[in-house]
């Protein structure tokens, strides 16, 4: 039996202050996973049924646009978490994610977690609060680049 | 007098009648001051009216300050504008307005630069003030502890007596120079009566103010209030015309503008940068990467009072308002600060 | 404007004369900013932070920051953003041609009080420039502080000053020095998102640590919440705020924030006692 990744995700950000017994038992859905620079951790459109934290590297979020190329809108580096698709449905991703450089990862399982979840209640809403929070982070970060502060006050 | 003033090279300025007002003006002797004139002034209102005597000062303060003479609305800065050839006599000249004086002169000489301009005009200005004997409906220096008695900042105060004893004036000299134009009059001294007689008349005045701005902390009040409702029901009623500001004594704004082209006043169409009275209720004033930071009319508003009776102790030590009415006569929708303040101050 | 027997009076000059300045050198930062070299008349000094009142006969005046280091005096660098007719004028001007120049004014970057701890930085699109003297500042001084951080981001890649001198803080002086942009393609391989964002991940002590902010004003607030939020006391976070302003004197009335001129009391302000008025909206 490969040693359990707990050691690892104890470690991880996102999961600071979990509790031990449910660190343990989401452990079961954790792998270990390198993107090399220039590959793809998820495509948009397809299914969405994993999650990663990032250890190491840049994951660039894109989305292409015809005429225009690949825009990144937002990049993740170290103990960011990237995927929120595998909770809500209808469980596809909704951007591509590029390793821009190489990226070492902790790649979970969301069908296995939302199982646990399932049977544990007080784990599910632990992690919820932990995405509801990401989430908002995120659309605090997103509005202010929607705003274009930098832009000329009169468009540019 | 007046001749003894103009004749040491002064140029007089001071009340006459015009334009259905007492306004500022030149004047070169005491007949074109305005006698037998009074003044009734209420919120947005002001009227001349005949006195039964013929009293020369007989009168509150019209829609003119001395600003604009030491500050005048609009004067070339570059290049450099030749100073006025004979220093300024201001004549008849109230508590209320020394105050104001000494306000702008924080302002324009009190900080790291001084205004060159202001200086100019200032620096050699003789000073005839008057005590009031006829405060208007719109005063309220005593509660601005800016009157109604000239206290100091004058070189000659006078106080107008007519009752029995003659159409007589009361002079005081408040400098060594008002002193040496006092030891050149037919005058006597004054006599013990006509000193008391001076000083019911600033006694009367000062109880027969128009109005009282509330005594308590104004800056505490306000700072503690930039969110109160009455912003709101003020901002319903004023127009934003500026006129306030135009008649205020101590409003001290004004707008840098570059100009070039035939239109130029040099007439050489070469640059010149101009300055000119600017307002904190134009749209511009707060102008600031494509549009302004005070939008509304309730932030104009509302700039203007917390400047005039707040934050201006913060930005020049000392208040910015001396009470003399001005901004309750001359408004159009009779809008009046110290009723503002008491709506503040009644539900904080 | 200034004749013969003008040149003849006594110094200082009134707040209204600018001297005329040569353009040593014009050097484009990128499709809106230019930064002009100016070479000042006689010694000129100024502190990180402040700024000068730049010129244009016939078009106009506008308060531009200091972009350069204190330490080099021949040379004067103002960088500049073209976003009206003045600022376009003098984006325009070349080697040889004049601009009226006059300064310095304003309050500056407190480096004294920041050394012995963490400096961090953080610029947003043209809030660089102002920062960039405290920077040089700061490196000249390089063993009077504990960690430098640079956090910066602008629009896009193309819109990013100073690209040159970024790497070479890295590299040469040992800054810890985050960028990002709000957009890019491909190209881009650096982060992308917004300043704020680059705070909670920054390496620095808040306990000890001073921070100077420099953007626009919606930037600031949310980088000042960040660095609230990391630990950096509120008294020892800074920011450079802009006004209309006119005279640069303390005699117009236009930079008014509530009880504070601008010019006078600011551009650079702590935030601890700025904090109330920068909350209300319109003021």
């Amino acid at each position: 039996m490969p040693q359990t990744l707990e050691p690892l995700l104890r470690g991880q950000p996102f999961f600071s202050g979990l509790a031990p017994g449910h660190l343990a038992l989401i452990a079961g859905c954790a792998a270990n996973v390198v993107f090399p620079a220039g590959t793809f951790l998820f495509r948009e459109g397809e299914p969405a049924e994993t999650f990663f934290l990032i250890r190491e590297g840049r994951v660039a979020l894109e989305i292409a646009a015809p005429g225009r190329g690949a825009l990144v809108v937002q990049t993740l580096g170290e103990g960011d978490v990237a995927g929120f698709s595998w909770l809500i449905e209808p469980h596809r991703w909704e951007f591509d994610g590029r390793a821009v450089r190489r990226v070492r990862a902790v790649q979970m399982d969301g069908t296995c977690l939302r199982g646990k979840c399932d049977t544990d209640p007080r784990l599910g809403y632990d992690l919820m609060r932990r995405f509801a929070a990401m989430a908002s982070n995120r659309l605090q970060s997103t509005r202010l680049q929607l705003l274009d502060v930098y832009g000329h006050a009169h468009g540019s | 007098m007046l001749d003894a003033i103009r004749r040491r090279g002064f140029r007089l300025v001071g009340p006459v009648v015009r334009d259905g007002a007492i306004c500022y003006d030149d004047i070169t002797a005491a007949a074109d001051l305005p006698a037998g004139w009074t003044d009734e002034q209420d919120a947005g209102a002001y009227r001349l009216r005949r006195r039964d005597d013929g009293a020369l000062f007989g009168y509150a303060t019209g829609p003119h300050s001395w600003k604009k003479y030491l500050f005048p609305p609009a004067a070339r800065l570059l290049p450099p504008e030749q100073p006025p050839d004979r220093p300024f006599a201001f004549i008849g000249v109230r508590a209320c307005e020394l105050h104001a004086i000494a306000i702008q002169d924080r302002v324009f000489l009190g900080g790291q630069h001084k205004d060159p301009h202001y200086e100019g005009r200032r620096a050699e200005a003789f000073i005839v003030a008057v005590n009031c004997g006829e405060p208007g409906g719109t005063c309220f220096c005593v509660s601005m502890a800016a009157g109604p008695r000239a206290a100091s900042g004058f070189d000659i105060a006078l106080t107008e007596l007519l009752d029995d004893g003659g159409h007589r004036f009361l002079a005081e000299a408040g400098s060594e120079r008002g002193a040496d134009v006092l030891r050149q009059m037919r005058a006597r001294p004054a006599a013990d009566a006509d000193i008391r007689a001076s000083r019911t008349v600033s006694e009367r005045a000062a109880a027969a103010m128009g109005r009282a701005m509330p005594q308590l902390d104004l800056r505490g009040l306000l700072y503690e209030n930039y969110g109160h409702a009455r912003w709101d029901d003020v901002a319903a009623r004023c127009l934003s015309c500026g006129n306030c500001t135009m008649v205020c004594p101590t409003c001290f704004c004004f707008g840098v503008e570059d100009v070039c082209g035939l239109s130029a006043g040099t007439g050489d169409g070469n640059p010149e940068r101009r300055r000119s009275w600017d307002s904190c209720f134009t749209m511009d004033h707060s102008y600031l990467h494509g549009g302004p930071v005070r939008v509304s009319v309730r932030s104009r508003y509302r700039q203007w009072l917390t400047h005039k009776l707040a934050t201006w102790e913060d930005q020049f030590g000392t208040s910015g308002c001396v009470g003399c009415g001005r901004c309750i006569t001359w408004c159009p929708a009779g809008i009046d600060i110290t009723q503002e303040v008491a709506a503040i101050a009644a539900d904080p | 404007m200034r004749t013969a027997a003008d040149t003849a009076r006594p110094a200082p000059l009134s707040w209204i004369e600018p001297r005329q300045w040569r353009v040593a050198a014009a050097d484009r930062e990128s499709a809106d900013v230019v930064t002009l070299a100016l070479t000042p008349p006689e010694p000129f000094r100024f502190q990180p932070g402040q700024f000068n009142m730049l010129s244009v006969p016939g078009i106009g005046e506008v308060p531009i920051s200091i972009s350069g280091d204190p330490a080099v005096t021949g040379r004067v660098l103002h960088t500049i953003r073209d976003v009206g007719p003045v600022t376009r004028a003098l984006c325009a001007l070349g080697p040889g041609q004049h601009a009226g120049v006059r300064g310095p004014y304003g309050t500056s970057w407190p480096l004294s009080a920041a050394e012995g701890g963490d400096l961090v930085i953080v610029a947003g699109g043209i809030g660089l420039p102002p920062l960039r003297p405290a920077l040089y500042q700061a490196i000249g001084r390089r063993d009077r502080f504990g960690r430098i951080v640079l956090l910066y981001g602008a629009r896009t890649p193309a819109d990013l000053l100073f690209a040159r001198e970024l790497r070479s803080w890295r590299s040469r002086f040992g800054l810890d020095v985050q960028v990002t942009v709000d957009s890019a393609g491909r190209g881009w391989h650096g982060s992308v998102g917004v300043v704020p964002g680059l705070i909670p991940r920054a390496r620095f002590d808040p306990a000890a640590a001073t921070a100077f902010v420099v953007g626009p004003e919606v930037m600031m607030r949310f980088a000042v919440r960040g660095l609230l939020a990391a630990g950096v006391a509120s008294d020892r976070v800074y920011l450079s705020v802009e006004r209309n302003m006119q005279c640069a004197a303390a005699l117009c009335g236009h930079c008014q924030l509530g009880p504070f001129l601008v010019c006078r009391d600011g551009p650079v302000f702590c935030y601890r006692p700025l904090a109330r008025w920068l909350g209300i909206r319109e003021v």
